[in-house]
């Protein structure tokens, strides 16, 4: 396992899995911790390396103050250390290039990173059809994966990549300083410029709420909309 | 595999026996689901119990409220690793529904369906003798949409993916059929005693 920070409170985690290993973008998988006495402790992480990519998988952990899981891979975990992973999980939040588009992706804080395997995914295939994510934040620093991002949209085809950040300026056209809402979710449609084919929507369950209430609101079909909530 | 350094957080003593493998606990109530929350109107809520197609009973939101309640305390898992100890929930049994539809349950294996289009396979088993109900309120307050209201299947000894929220049917099948989840890697059966998360587990 390698170890790389992505933001003040993100690190990613290079994950070689022992044996064939085959996903599809949006999966997850479960880490499983144990301790000396067989005490074990489980949860789920997205993967954000593209299906194509071959080598380590990439999981990305934001450490929460009150976790038992996250606190030990920032603080404790270290480059070399080996990691009981099992997956891939997950077959509704998935999409591949054959699934077609237009694609509307929309991320809160961590919940880009199902996200950034679809849009890793979309550019190693060369994909033609419209993507737009916009990605929520407290501030352009905490956006994981912003320059990434930000390059990615000026490939070509790449997808419009737009910011909303909540505690921060807006220094590009098109980013906002604000939360997400129902307004801007008609907005996304809008520069999206045809209806989408899937919507792909991940974030806390509030973030989740809003975003797909706004886009129901707007008219997308709630069969489109595949949602993944984390947090409690 | 021991994981170098890692000593993890015990659930606390009091909750001894109650948390099962693999699970952690929380006071929060997190939501997991497939899509947007439906928003489900209440003048045109409906309950149907059936058959393979055929429908036995159906009932309308005021007649189904007026069916006997009962009041269920348990504990809750969900498949994502949280359980929640203590949730008090109440409305009317999978007894009771058979009872006011005047049958015996007609086979050993349901689905339940709900209004976002998902659905879930439950043993007929695991829902009768008190042990499933159609839950209308959560914490004594009607159950919030976006944890599976106006009703949603409620049971609670099994990962809380078969709790079907948004429920508007019950279906019962001559074989176990997989249901939303269960077509895309998840157990059959969920029992969180035996760590039952997936497809072979």
């Amino acid at each position: 396992m390698a170890i790389e920070p992505r933001t003040v409170r993100v690190k990613s985690y290079f994950v070689e899995p022992t044996q064939p290993f085959s996903f599809r973008a949006g999966q997850h998988v479960d880490v499983r911790l144990t301790a000396p006495d067989g005490y074990q402790a489980e949860r789920s992480y997205s993967i954000a390396s593209a299906p194509e990519a071959g080598g380590p998988l990439e999981l990305v952990i934001e450490v929460l103050d009150d976790g038992e899981v996250s606190p030990y891979f920032h603080e404790t975990a270290e480059a070399g250390d080996e990691i009981e992973i099992r997956g891939p999980i997950g077959g509704h939040f998935v999409w591949s290039v054959g699934d077609g588009g237009p694609l509307l992706l929309v991320g809160g804080g961590s919940g880009i990173v199902p996200l950034m395997s679809m849009l890793r995914h979309r550019a190693a295939r060369a994909a033609e059809s419209r993507a737009l994510l916009l990605v929520a934040a407290r501030s352009a620093d905490q956006v994981i994966f912003r320059e990434e991002l930000l390059a990615l949209e000026q490939a070509p085809n790449g997808p419009i990549v737009v910011l909303a950040l909540s505690r921060d300026r807006a220094d590009r056209a098109g980013d906002y300083a604000r939360r997400v809402d129902r307004e801007m979710m008609t907005e996304l449609l809008e520069r999206l410029g045809e209806p989408p084919r899937y919507v792909f929507v991940c974030g806390s369950n509030p973030f989740v709420e809003t975003a797909t209430q706004g886009l129901t609101d707007a008219g997308v079909a709630a069969s489109v909309v595949r949602t993944e909530r984390y947090g409690g | 595999m021991i994981t170098r350094g890692f000593k993890g957080r015990r659930p606390p003593p009091e909750t001894s026996g109650r948390i099962p493998p693999g699970q952690s606990l929380t006071t929060d109530f997190p939501v997991l689901s497939a899509g947007p929350t439906p928003r489900v109107d209440l003048a045109s809520w409906s309950f149907t119990l059936k058959v393979g197609p055929k429908r036995l009973a159906s009932w309308n939101w005021d007649e189904f409220n007026a069916l006997p309640q009962v009041e269920v305390h348990a504990d809750i898992h969900c498949v994502t690793k949280w359980s929640k100890l203590d949730t008090t929930w109440r409305g009317v049994s999978i007894d009771e529904l058979l009872s006011a539809a005047g049958v015996a349950a007609p086979t050993r294996f349901l689905l339940a369906h709900s209004y976002d289009g998902y659905s879930t396979n439950v043993p007929t088993e695991d829902v009768v003798g008190g042990k499933g109900i159609i839950a209308l309120t959560y914490g004594g307050e009607p159950l919030a949409p976006e944890h599976g209201g106006p009703a949603r299947l409620l049971v609670p000894h099994l990962y809380f993916w078969k709790s079907a929220k948004w429920v508007n049917a019950l279906q019962f099948t001559e074989r176990d059929e997989a249901g939303f989840w269960e077509l895309r890697g998840y157990h059959m059966y969920g029992d969180p005693w035996r760590e039952q998360r997936y497809t072979g587990d």
